[in-house]
């Protein structure tokens, strides 16, 4: 046991280590860049040498650090956490790889401090994944929050300002408001915020206690964006495309729904959640997913109808969550992973066509498939994966989530999802029309082919990726199982 | 000569004060007065020490006249923490404040400073150590008096008028306070406060008890300023020299705090102060106006001292809150927050002491751009604001965990939402004065700026790093805060 | 006998009247006086008060300083003279303080009222 726990200790040192060397290389951008590829692919081995182990059934810890009484920082992992560091770190590379091209072709400033601040949000996101209570959860979910604040206001202009304050002011204090009293609640109700199979709030509390912690919870976890609190994700779309997609693939949201599921299962417990005091939460998430996919509809700017989608997709995971069966709870960690390739590939796509053609207006669109062929294949991988179109990966979360709901016969869950594939449907396949079938209608303002070939590369990857868990689903899917197999 | 240590951690620095006095020359009072701090820091540790080390008080009869007629020096838990974190705030901001004190005070009064700061440590140490009731008004107006000129001693005229309006305040307080030790003094014939304890144990529903007991703790309220006796801090913090303020607000208040838990718990009695009076209810109310009166104004102030003025008397509240919780989490809250305030807001002052020096002024608008000129001052900032805030990880967090227990021991969960929405005030204000360091360019023609001393910024991170590693590690505070906490509520049996 | 004992409670306590008095008179002139020096003035009678509180108990009439000799019988209390000697010097100090605060503030405002000084100020 104890070289696995160093191995944990190991996932989040490397990326803070790797954030001391990046920031004192920053007059020699090459070692930088190296730095960071290198912490990447050493916390990529880490993370995977931890999953046999877990697939196995084991469940690294380390010891707990006593900050009081009672309040300790601990890690351990299980398989929730095991899927999304993951995730975090198999992103982390090629989002690396993508970064250099596109910070280098648009010669963004301060790029030591991006790459910098983006190794510690790595480092604050193997924290969440591996939390082993509560605190440490939101220790490290707070510690997330700060460092990715320098990297949503990058540019430094008012715009970036502004949108950072609204970052900001909305994650910290629905977490300070919110979440915090909900983190202490606990604790003194349960005495422990340890995670544990099956939850750790005590039979026969009020039921009036219960839908309140879990109004706080759900709210409280501003980065799982249920509406209102998803004010923050469409404001950070100042900043550049690698942090959207840090923000909306690899760590942020992630973190959020990670968060949602991760309280659902192991601080409610499910037989708590499927009670009907909590059952707020599938009509909140669910008019959520609507509510924001008709936004989505309406955006003409590409990243912020990527955001809204997002906002939407996030919500799929929540309303999975709290349908609080087993099935569904497969479905929510199959959505987050699928959801997280996807997603990347689509910002990746929309970084690439702003960096080729300084293009940001879905309306300017028209026959850019022509000019940038790997892109828009790699768009439409990561839509149809969003919509949930076989062979791709978001398929599969949908298929779990789906027969949860006919399990229980949800009729309102089964009409959001079936509206909601609508709506997809209805914004992104016109991207794709546009893209491939007409006619150029704004002429671009220098002749551009695809962008810097590390871009194509980290997206085409994604893309790649995205069709491969269609087809290889084994290892998150028999993380996802080992979760509720537990429960059962 | 260990068993005398009482007497000397007194003695010395008042006849060292004597000393610099007559010396007068600048490097050399320094030297003693360093010298003599860090000598009351070492005596104080030891002390507390062998508190711990044998479970026992000391307690030294000065003079060699047994209490209750001679006066009693008695060294418990609690005393003997308040001791350390005065001595050591002492002895930190007087390796801060050199090239500050230089810069901020006439040539010809740098020797006085040194004199006036050494009466003063020595009144602080006086009111914690001793255990007579009018002994604690003789140190107090010691400390008092030399605050006064300490503040006075600032180049903006405005210090000046702040001393005045100190003085006025202040000794309207300690007046008060004598008078209420007078009331009980003429119906017990005691001022020994164990002693006092004991015999006031029948007389305790007497109106001359309960008036003595009324102006005690207004008395020791302005002492305090807590809301709304608090007038006298915001411009007294704003514009005494730097060093003055970063000791002020590690300590003045915090020992006046440490004389009323004394008064309610120990010489009144959990039983009477907090169970038979409303006082609990009064303190609760008041701290909570404190909290979100002191936020509030602070979200308004321009200049950047008097914000962190402002932002003190909010976090006296907290403290004084943990008081009126009158459960052992609550309290153990309160304990932690005056070692925890005292690093966290002396680091922010010796900070903005820095910013002074380099920019000139304190105001917000002159600060543009400091977050690229002076890293190191504007990061601690950050972090300084972060514990604040009480972002988990820092000490901020440790106390605002107790204090939120210890409402919800009570059942008072709207206590907690008021103490997170606080938070969130607390997070405006310091985001405020972060954001125009980092985020506005420092205008063309403004004076270029660079990082303050060494040995101010060395200081300063210090305590800041103070304030993370007793954020993880709390075995010091938390363990030494729950004994004092059992002595306090233990001293009614 | 209704009357008189109110008479007795009046004038029994004819000490503790007058530091009633002395409380309220000095505070007042705190209060309500701009002019600073005024305003020290009120502060010494406050602080004035204490003394007359703490000594006056002490007193018993036909009682001496405690001399041990056959001749003396019943003592006053000498502590509470003693501890108000300290309380004189503090007050003493006190008054000279804010004296030379007050000078200070002349110099540096060309006034000791305190409307003048402080409103005539941008105190952020």
């Amino acid at each position: 046991m104890t070289d696995l726990s160093l191995f944990i200790v190991a996932a989040m040192l490397i990326p803070a280590v790797g954030a001391g060397l990046i920031a004192s290389s920053g007059s020699r951008p090459n070692v930088r860049e190296a730095y960071t590829l290198v912490t990447a692919a050493l916390l990529f081995g880490v993370v995977f040498l931890l999953v046999p182990s877990v697939l196995q059934g084991a469940r690294p810890a380390t010891e707990g650090f006593d900050l009081l009484p009672g309040l300790s920082i601990q890690f351990v992992i299980e398989p929730l956490g095991m899927i999304f560091a993951m995730i975090a770190s198999t992103l982390w590379i090629v989002n690396s790889i993508y970064s250099i091209g596109y910070m280098r072709e648009n010669k963004e400033n301060k790029q030591t401090i991006f790459y910098t601040c983006f190794a510690i949000a790595i480092a604050s996101t193997m924290g969440i994944a591996f939390a082993g209570n509560l605190f440490t959860l939101f220790l490290f979910y707070e510690a997330l929050t700060l460092s990715t604040y320098p990297l949503v206001t990058h540019k430094g202009n008012d715009d970036a300002k502004a949108g950072g304050r609204m970052y900001l002011g909305i994650l910290l204090s629905t977490s300070v408001l919110f979440l915090l009293p909900a983190v202490i609640a606990t604790y003194f109700i349960a005495g422990t915020g340890d995670f544990t199979v099956g939850g750790i709030i005590p039979e026969g509390e009020s039921p009036y206690l219960i839908a309140a912690l879990s109004i706080l919870f759900i709210y409280g976890i501003g980065k799982a964006a249920v509406m209102p609190v998803h004010r923050w994700l469409p404001a950070a779309m100042v900043a550049p495309t690698p942090v959207s997609a840090l923000l909306h693939a690899v760590a942020v949201v992630k973190a959020g729904v990670f968060s949602v599921v991760k309280v659902i299962v192991y601080v409610f417990g499910l037989d708590l959640f499927s009670g009907d005091a909590t059952s707020w939460v599938v009509y909140a998430a669910g008019f959520t997913v609507l509510v924001a996919s008709i936004i989505a509809l309406g955006q003409d700017n590409l990243k912020r109808r990527l955001a809204y989608s997002t906002v939407s997709q996030l919500s799929y995971v929540v309303l999975a969550a709290a349908m609080a069966t087993p099935l569904a709870i497969i479905g929510a960690a199959m959505h987050i992973t699928a959801h997280a390739f996807g997603k990347i590939t689509l910002f990746f796509a929309a970084g690439s066509i702003y960096t080729a053609a300084h293009k940001t207006e879905i309306s300017q669109l028209n026959g850019i498939g022509k000019r940038m062929p790997f892109t828009m294949a790699a768009f439409t991988i990561g839509a149809l994966s969003m919509i949930g179109v076989p062979p791709t990966a978001g398929f599969l979360g949908k298929w779990y989530i789906l027969s949860a709901a006919m399990e229980l016969k949800d009729w309102f869950v089964l009409f959001v999802i079936f509206v909601s594939t609508l709506l997809n449907t209805g914004y992104f396949v016109p991207i794709i029309y546009r893209a491939f079938f007409k006619a150029e209608n704004v002429p671009p303002a220098h002749e551009h082919g695809e962008a810097p070939w590390p871009v194509v590369l980290a997206l085409s990857l994604t893309a790649l990726g995205t069709l491969a868990l269609f087809i290889f689903p084994e290892v998150p899917l028999a993380l996802a199982k080992a979760l509720v197999g537990q429960i059962l | 000569m260990l068993d005398q240590l009482p007497a000397i951690i007194i003695a010395v620095p008042l006849i060292a004060a004597a000393v610099c006095a007559l010396i007068r020359n600048e490097t050399v009072c320094w030297l003693i007065a360093l010298v003599v701090a860090f000598a009351s820091f070492v005596g104080s540790a030891t002390m507390l020490g062998q508190v711990q080390k044998y479970g026992e008080d000391i307690s030294y009869k000065l003079g060699g006249w047994a209490p209750p007629v001679g006066i009693e020096y008695k060294v418990d838990l609690l005393a003997g923490y308040v001791l350390v974190l005065v001595s050591l705030i002492a002895t930190a901001v007087l390796i801060y404040g050199r090239q500050s004190v230089k810069l901020e005070i006439k040539k010809n009064l740098h020797g006085w400073y040194y004199t006036m700061y050494l009466l003063c440590m020595c009144g602080l140490l006086g009111i914690v150590i001793t255990g007579d009731a009018f002994n604690a008004f003789v140190f107090m107006e010691i400390s008092s008096l030399s605050m006064y000129t300490l503040i006075a001693l600032g180049k903006d005229r405005r210090a000046v008028a702040a001393a005045y309006q100190y003085l006025i305040m202040g000794t309207i307080g300690a007046t008060m306070y004598i008078i209420g030790v007078g009331l009980l003094f003429t119906i017990t014939g005691t001022l020994n406060m164990a002693d006092l304890a004991m015999r006031l144990v029948p007389l305790l529903d007497t109106p001359a008890a309960i008036s003595g007991m009324a102006f005690i703790i207004v008395g020791l309220s302005l002492k305090i300023a807590l809301f709304p006796l608090h007038l006298w801090l915001p411009n007294a913090y704003a514009f005494a020299p730097s060093a003055v303020t970063s000791f002020l607000a590690a300590t003045a208040t915090k020992v006046s705090i440490y004389l009323l838990m004394r008064y309610l718990y120990t010489v009144f009695g959990f039983g009477f102060s907090i169970e038979r009076t409303p006082i609990p209810e009064v303190i609760m109310v008041l701290s909570l106006l404190a909290i979100f009166a002191g936020s509030f104004t602070a979200l308004f102030q321009e200049n950047i001292k008097r914000m962190l003025a402002y932002s003190s008397v909010a976090q006296i509240g907290y403290i004084t809150l943990g008081i009126a919780l009158a459960n052992a989490t609550g309290l153990t809250g309160s304990l932690v927050h005056i070692f925890n305030h005292a690093v966290m807001k002396g680091a922010l002052f010796m900070l903005v002491g820095g910013i002074a020096m380099q920019v000139g002024t304190v105001r917000l608008s002159d600060m543009a751009g400091a977050g690229k000129a002076m890293p190191l001052t504007m990061f601690g900032f950050v972090l300084g604001g972060f514990s604040m805030i009480g972002v988990p990880g820092t000490v901020g967090f440790v106390s605002k965990w107790y204090l939120a227990m210890g409402a919800l021991e009570n059942g008072w969960w709207w206590i907690v939402a008021l103490l997170m929405l606080s938070s969130l005030l607390v997070l405006v204000y310091m985001g405020r004065v972060i954001e125009v360091a980092f985020f506005r360019e420092r205008p063309v023609d403004a004076i270029p700026l660079k990082e303050a001393p060494k040995s101010m910024i060395v200081t300063a991170w210090v305590f800041l790093l103070a304030c993370v590693y007793l954020g993880f590690d709390t075995s010091f505070t938390v363990g030494v805060a729950e004994q004092a906490v059992n002595v306090l509520l233990g001293g009614v049996q | 006998m209704e009357g008189l004992n109110e008479l007795a409670f009046v004038l029994g306590g004819v000490n503790h009247w007058i530091t009633v008095f002395l409380i309220m008179a000095g505070l007042y002139i705190i209060v309500s006086r701009s002019n600073m020096i005024k305003k020290l003035v009120g502060l010494s009678i406050f602080q004035t008060s204490v003394y007359l509180l703490y000594v006056s108990p002490g007193k018993i009439i036909g009682g001496t300083a405690p001399i041990i000799s056959d001749d003396f019988t019943v003592y006053s209390n000498p502590l509470p003279h003693v501890l108000i000697l300290t309380a004189i010097v503090v007050g003493v100090a006190t008054l000279a303080l804010g004296l030379a605060l007050v000078i200070r503030i002349n110099e540096a405002y060309g006034s000791i009222e305190e409307d003048d000084v402080y409103s005539g100020e941008d105190w952020n």
